[in-house]
């Protein structure tokens, strides 16, 4: 299809406007001098934001961990390097963290690819409802879903006493969980593409004799390649550096970059370790990403995006009828059994079912001094601090985006690896790196409600970058060229074509911006002032103490953010555009 | 008065030159189309004059002023894209109503303005309905629609009836014409279909790699192409090198006789289809075959001697496949086409 517009298009494809990626050097494609020289001006301010929020809040405070683990009286200590990495333990860290990382995004793949075709194509009643579900997972804190892992598969967990298996003990547990963490990751950024994708070309495709299989491979798959791509490293990197799952279900037995980070930096007070350690996941992501940046460089083209209401329909004949049974049963048995017994355990008080958990949680005095507030407060900061955090994310990611779209040389190519560090960089590191650099003159933030904002959208920026970038650049230079012969400025052209086009994604954008805003836990955990917990933070807090009120406290607690962020994604889904927008 | 003056106009990517050199004015009120086949330069051409291109060489004048540095969206000229690029996110009335919006007033004015305009393309009322939902021929009517809207000094159309079914494509032009000569609209269009050009053009300018081929009225370039490829392009087959002396040209298929006053010497021929009439004596030849055209019959012929020979006759009495007949040549009908090989 792309190259059959290609051919109509003949020689009029747009000159530095143009998103298609076509190898053929067509006449419109060498802008004149002027042009690119504009082009660069323009990208550049684009980049501004971006470069200077991104050195300040990520680039400053992890140099200046490193720094102080690294940099003794007598200068740089690199030969700690050599020291650490030798040592076996380090060297199986390294093994796990990596293999781990590989089989969950194999995994996941396997468990959501068929989940995304079946919430993009196919039309059932309580989908929206079952969307949001899908996604509750991925803004839970690491450490409740790590628990409620252990209370399905552990000792004395569902599984236990049901079949007598143990798997909290195996790591397939970890697995499992980051499947369980991740599956909305695929359902989201590639089902969101794959709705939109026109399946008229693969209609095209069976009749010049295409196979049912051979036509998707050839015509849909090429079309997914970048936004599969773009998804399975975001799992790798997720669970590449996965920290609470890891924390909980690994046991001594299984450690990842990160958890070791953690336990160096928190436990053992090695800073020096843990600065050779944080290094080295550094270089590691850096290594990914730019291995991704190869492969899928230019391979996101023009696509013709149709509405995704048009491309659904009810599951036709068995196949499609066990296809979407089967997707259900894995939604039910991988997302919905940890939650439902999470959701139990907040009811299952001494004296039986009861509210008596809940209740405690409006008494400050109720985590025996654990906090200066009552826990609910904990609510309405989270969800201040995550709207700010979106916004935040959503300004900077759109700016690097749009400045993305605009092909350029290794200098963008290397901007969009740097966008990506964050989710790659321990947050341990980038939480306890705020904490010593950002509370002195000029940027003394110490005391500033902003600070956690910050950290959460560092997170945040990279979501909105990955999920935009597809659909922007799929988005038709000579859409923008019929505006602007219609009067519209550079400006209102981007307004008034592509803003209204990638306003689903951008919905999506901040879908996921919000949700890694509100689950956030490493950085936030060292930031987070005592008297305005976030509810990661308090539930933290409240496992952390002994006790069955405690634990149940805390269950409670992941029980309301986990409605929280339901709640917010169910809204974020009614958002449809409005009827005369309704095409995307 | 001279609406749009091209001077000199290059447009080059790397080392080919896709505009090479041109020139070309077109007044006020006029509708000018550019004829070539792909690749001949002539859409770069309407980008050249939209902004969307910049130019290696030469000017663009609008209306006197040059347009260097004129950004697209101050250009005041419409652009109809071949395959329309609608906004598929806005309905019809909203695409129609863009560029007056682009130039602001209130939301009333131009509500009236769009039904005026929706009724002008024969699309009343479509104001709420999804561009999806349009069919070609629809979606080429709200283009136009939207083009036509801000009343842009010059309306450019790129292949405007290129993706359209043939009965659909001669009712517009012949609408589009008549729209055209009562709006007053100077046109600019660029079209690979010489039918669509001729019945849409006060003045037609044939283009082949970035140059310009001929220039003239439809019947002026119809009549005298002026040259070899142009005669080609227009469809003609019957091209021979011929040695022309007085009012007789020594051809491959014998003596051809020429109009009066062409030119002596190595020449090369064009001769019409109808300028082949069957005869009782003259060229011999064997049909190849016969094509119905519904006004009259095309014939391929074999002749005895030179390449085949596009004929025509009327439909009484036309000759079958493998017939052998006889044809002689009609001095009106032929054209001695000036050197140069162009």
């Amino acid at each position: 299809m792309d190259r059959a517009r290609r051919e109509v298009g003949g020689t009029k494809e747009p000159g530095a406007a143009s998103a298609d990626a076509a190898p053929v050097p067509g006449p419109g494609r060498v802008p004149g001098q002027g042009e690119s020289r504009r082009a660069t001006v323009v990208r550049l301010a684009l980049m501004a934001l971006p470069l200077a929020f991104f050195g300040l809040f990520f680039a400053y405070p992890v140099a200046a961990i490193v720094g102080r683990g690294l940099k003794t009286d007598t200068g740089w200590q690199f030969d700690r390097f050599g020291e650490v990495l030798a040592r076996p333990d380090i060297a199986d860290v390294l093994w796990f963290t990596t293999w781990q990382a590989l089989a969950s995004t194999v995994l996941t793949l396997l468990i959501a690819l068929p989940g995304a075709y079946v919430f993009a194509r196919f039309e059932f009643p309580g989908k929206q409802l079952l969307r949001a579900v899908v996604t509750v997972p991925f803004v839970l804190p690491t450490v409740v879903v790590g628990t409620a892992f252990l209370a399905l598969l552990g000792r004395g967990g569902l599984l236990d006493e049901t079949a007598g298996v143990r798997l909290d003990t195996t790591v397939w547990a970890i697995l499992l969980a980051h499947v369980f963490f991740n599956y909305a990751v695929i359902v989201r950024t590639v089902g969101g593409l794959w709705a939109q994708l026109d399946p008229r070309q693969e209609e095209a495709a069976r009749v010049l004799g295409a196979g049912r299989f051979a036509a998707w491979r050839k015509v849909t798959l090429p079309a997914l390649a970048p936004a599969v791509a773009a998804a399975s490293l975001m799992v790798f990197l997720f669970t590449f550096s996965s920290f609470g799952v890891v924390l909980i279900l690994g046991g001594p037995a299984y450690s990842t970059l990160e958890v070791e980070v953690y336990r160096q930096t928190a436990q053992l007070l090695d800073l020096s370790t843990a600065a050779v350690l944080t290094m080295v996941q550094f270089a590691a992501i850096g290594a990914i990403l730019a291995l991704h940046a190869w492969t899928v460089r230019r391979r996101e083209t023009a696509l013709r995006l149709v509405d995704p209401g048009r491309t659904t329909h009810r599951p036709r004949g068995w196949a499609q009828r066990t296809l979407l049974g089967g997707v259900l049963l894995t939604v039910g048995l991988l997302i919905v059994a940890p939650l439902a017994v999470l959701v139990e355990r907040s009811f299952d008080t001494p004296g039986g079912y009861g509210l008596g958990f809940y209740r405690a949680l409006q008494d400050a005095g109720a985590g025996g001094g654990t906090f200066l507030v009552p826990p609910l407060e904990a609510i309405w900061n989270s969800l201040q601090y995550a709207l700010a955090a979106t916004a935040i994310a959503l300004v900077i990611g759109g700016l690097a985006a749009a400045a993305l779209t605009r092909r350029g040389g290794r200098f963008v190519r290397g901007f969009d690896a740097m966008l990506m560090l964050p989710l790659g960089v321990s947050a341990v590191t980038v939480g306890f790196g705020f904490l010593i650099t950002l509370d002195e003159p000029p940027l003394d933030l110490r005391t500033s409600w902003i600070l956690v904002p910050l950290a959460q959208a560092l997170v945040g920026v990279p979501f909105v970058v990955r999920t935009m970038l597809p659909v922007l650049r799929a988005v038709d230079g000579r859409l923008r060229e019929a505006a602007a012969v219609l009067g519209a400025s550079p400006l209102r052209a981007w307004r008034e074509v592509d803003l209204p086009l990638v306003r689903r994604a951008l919905l999506i954008a901040a879908g996921f911006a919000f949700a890694v805003s509100l689950g956030e836990f490493g950085a936030t955990v060292f930031i987070a002032r005592p008297d305005q917990p976030t509810l990661p933070v308090a539930v933290a807090r409240l496992l952390g103490r002994a006790g069955e009120l405690n634990y149940g406290q805390a269950m409670a607690l992941s029980t309301i953010l986990m409605l929280v962020c339901a709640v917010s994604l169910l809204v974020l889904e009614r958002l449809r555009p409005d009827k005369t927008s309704g095409e995307f | 008065m001279t609406l749009l003056q091209l001077d000199g106009v290059s447009v080059r990517f790397g080392e080919r030159a896709v505009v090479d050199a041109v020139d070309l004015a077109v007044a006020e009120h006029e509708t000018v189309c550019v004829l070539g086949p792909s690749g001949s330069g002539k859409s770069t051409l309407l980008r050249v004059v939209a902004g969307l291109q910049q130019v290696s060489g030469g000017r663009v004048l609008l209306g006197g002023a040059d347009q260097a540095g004129v950004p697209v969206h101050r250009r005041g000229v419409g652009l109809m894209f071949q395959d329309h690029q609608l906004f598929p996110h806005r309905d019809v009335g909203a695409n129609v109503s863009f560029g007056l919006r682009m130039r602001g007033g209130g939301r009333a004015s131009y509500a009236a303005r769009v039904a005026e305009l929706l009724e002008l393309v024969g699309l009343p009322g479509a104001q709420g309905r999804a561009v999806a939902s349009l069919s070609g021929g629809e979606q080429q009517r709200v283009a136009l629609a939207r083009a036509l809207a801000p009343s842009p000094r010059l309306l450019m159309l790129d292949e405007p009836l290129g993706q359209l079914d043939r009965g659909l494509r001669e009712r517009l032009v012949v609408e589009l014409r008549g729209l055209f000569s009562r709006l007053g609209t100077t046109v600019l269009a660029v079209t690979h279909d010489q039918g669509e050009a001729f019945a849409l053009a006060d003045r037609v300018v044939v283009m082949r790699d970035g140059r310009i081929a001929q220039a003239g009225t439809p019947l002026e370039v119809w009549q005298r192409p002026a040259s070899e490829f142009v005669a080609r392009f227009l469809g003609f087959e019957n091209v021979v090198p011929a040695t022309v002396t007085g009012a007789v040209a020594a051809t491959a298929w014998g003596k051809v006789p020429v109009p009066a006053g062409s030119p002596e010497g190595e020449q090369r021929l064009l001769i019409r289809p109808a300028g082949v009439v069957l005869c009782e004596a003259g060229l011999r030849c064997e049909v190849v075959s016969r094509t119905f055209r519904g006004t009259h019959v095309a014939l391929l012929l074999r002749p005895e001697g030179g390449p085949v020979l596009e004929a025509e006759c009327g439909l009484a009495g036309a000759p079958a496949t493998g017939d052998r007949v006889a044809v002689s040549f009609a001095p009106a009908e032929v054209v001695v086409l000036p050197p140069g090989g162009c």
